[in-house]
């Protein structure tokens, strides 16, 4: 696909609503048709979705291209909702990811007016229109706004993203107790659900396939900074960090700690892993 | 199944206007600072083609590293170029005590401000500096 394609594509965009509406309403049946033209009638307002089409399995939709379909708007309704509005009442092939709708499964990670957000957490009313929706960037797309996430599992499991202390306490019911000042210091940094976003955000990333990224590199300061760990697997995990596409690749853009919808600062604790691999290694003797 | 194919306007330079303040900062950090690396060697280039001393012509003032600066001096472009010069080290010089701070993990969430006030720092430095250029005091 090419920008050029985009363009073609979008022959929509000096359209009317009501053409648009018709034009796409047009295989839906009489009951469908008469009920999206009573909720658009109905509401006080309508917004316009541009959605990104692509399914490589279908003959005619091979070429990646953009739909666009026109919601009726509420006050309160997020991207999800309008997506889940189009799906339901015009193109039940419609795909993308959802299932809590409150921003906890990291599922709906998007590409949403050029920045990646997460559907259920962005609202309509925030966004100029029409609303441009696409799969993330720097994935492999599966079908419509479905991407490959993959490798972004596999980066995440690259940094051992589990609980490892050293030693068990003694009691086989013993709690591993945190202090609260560690506690605060790794609190952010478990907020992560895996949605991705800082990952097809990142330049460093895009350009190379093995660097971890930085939702795995926040994975590892979550445990690397946990003191309940122990000193031994503390080097085993700074030895994972700083291999060659560990932190050293972080060009410190930011653009992973802007798109994050947990608000993780995710840049600063790169930059603290890469202090703390410094500190270990340094030696005077 | 995955297919990988040209994104298009996804993943196009087109999408600069959607830059944020740090990449801006990324951005013009690398190329100021190969600016001054091609400055370096032109500079050394320009100003090896006028040594050698003759210590009469040195006492008059009419030495070739003299004269050779003068006739570069008189060129309008060349006070340009020194401004431009001025500006991209100011730049590289403030983005870099901002990068600094960024390494030792200080003040992260302002990264943006610190690149607008570097940003602005330049420019007045830049404009404070006009006079003196345009000037073409030696
Ligand atoms: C006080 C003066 C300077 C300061 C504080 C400074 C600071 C820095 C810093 C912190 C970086 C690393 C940026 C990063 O983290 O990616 C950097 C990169 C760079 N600097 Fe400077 N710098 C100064 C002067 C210079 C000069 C005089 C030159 C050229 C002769 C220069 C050429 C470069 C280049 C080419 C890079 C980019 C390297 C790359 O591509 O990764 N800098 N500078
Ligand atoms: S760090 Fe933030 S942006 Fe990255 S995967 Fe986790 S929640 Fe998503
Ligand atoms: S649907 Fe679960 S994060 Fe958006």
């Amino acid at each position: 696909m090419s920008t050029e394609i985009q363009q073609e594509t979008e022959t929509t965009e000096e359209q009317s609503p009501e053409q648009i509406r018709e034009e796409v309403a047009e295989d839906l049946s009489e009951k469908r048709r008469e009920q999206i033209q009573e909720d658009l009638e109905s509401a006080e307002k309508t917004v316009q979705l541009k959605v990104f089409r692509y399914d490589p399995e279908i003959e005619g939709k091979e070429e990646p291209r953009f739909d666009s379909f026109t919601v009726p708007f509420h006050r309160g309704m997020t991207v999800l909702d309008a997506l889940i509005y189009a799906r339901d009442r015009y193109d039940s092939s419609l795909t993308f990811r959802h299932s809590c709708r409150q921003a906890v499964c990291g599922s709906d990670a998007l590409f949403i007016n050029g920045q990646q957000r997460l559907g259920c957490k962005t609202q309509m009313g925030d966004l100029e229109h029409p609303v441009r929706i696409e799969p993330l960037p720097h994935q492999d797309v599966v079908k419509d706004l479905v991407v490959d996430m993959q490798h972004f599992y596999d980066q995440m499991h690259a940094v051992e993203p589990y609980f490892d202390p050293d030693e068990l306490p003694d009691g086989e019911l013993e709690e591993q107790h945190q202090t609260p000042e560690n506690r605060e210091k790794v609190k952010l940094s478990t907020r992560c659900i895996w949605c991705g976003a800082c990952m097809s955000s990142c330049n460093i990333a895009a350009g190379d396939n093995e660097y971890l990224g930085p939702a795995a590199i926040n994975k590892a300061y979550r445990f690397a900074m946990d003191e309940r760990e122990g000193s031994d697997r503390k080097q085993e995990r700074l030895r994972i960090i700083e291999q060659e596409h560990g932190v050293w690749r972080c060009q410190t853009q930011f653009s992973c700690t802007e798109v994050c919808p947990k608000d993780i600062p995710l840049t600063e604790h790169i930059q603290a892993l890469k202090r703390e691999s410094i500190k270990n290694n340094l030696k005077f003797w | 199944m995955s297919q990988s194919y040209d994104r298009g306007t996804v993943e196009s330079f087109g999408r600069w206007l959607e830059f944020k303040p740090g990449m801006w900062a990324w951005i013009l950090h690398k190329l100021t600072g190969w600016i001054l690396v091609g400055y370096l060697f032109t500079h050394i280039a320009v100003l090896s083609t006028a040594t050698g001393v003759d210590p009469a012509a040195a006492a008059a003032g009419n030495d070739i590293y003299t004269t050779t600066l003068q006739s570069l001096e008189e060129l309008l472009i060349v006070r340009f170029l020194e401004i431009g010069l001025l500006t991209v080290a100011v730049f590289h010089i403030l983005n870099g005590i901002r990068l600094l701070f960024v390494d030792l993990g200080l003040g992260l969430d302002r990264q943006d401000v610190s690149f607008y006030v570097s940003l602005i720092m330049t420019a007045l430095i830049t404009l404070a500096s006009l006079p003196t250029f345009l000037g073409g005091v030696l």
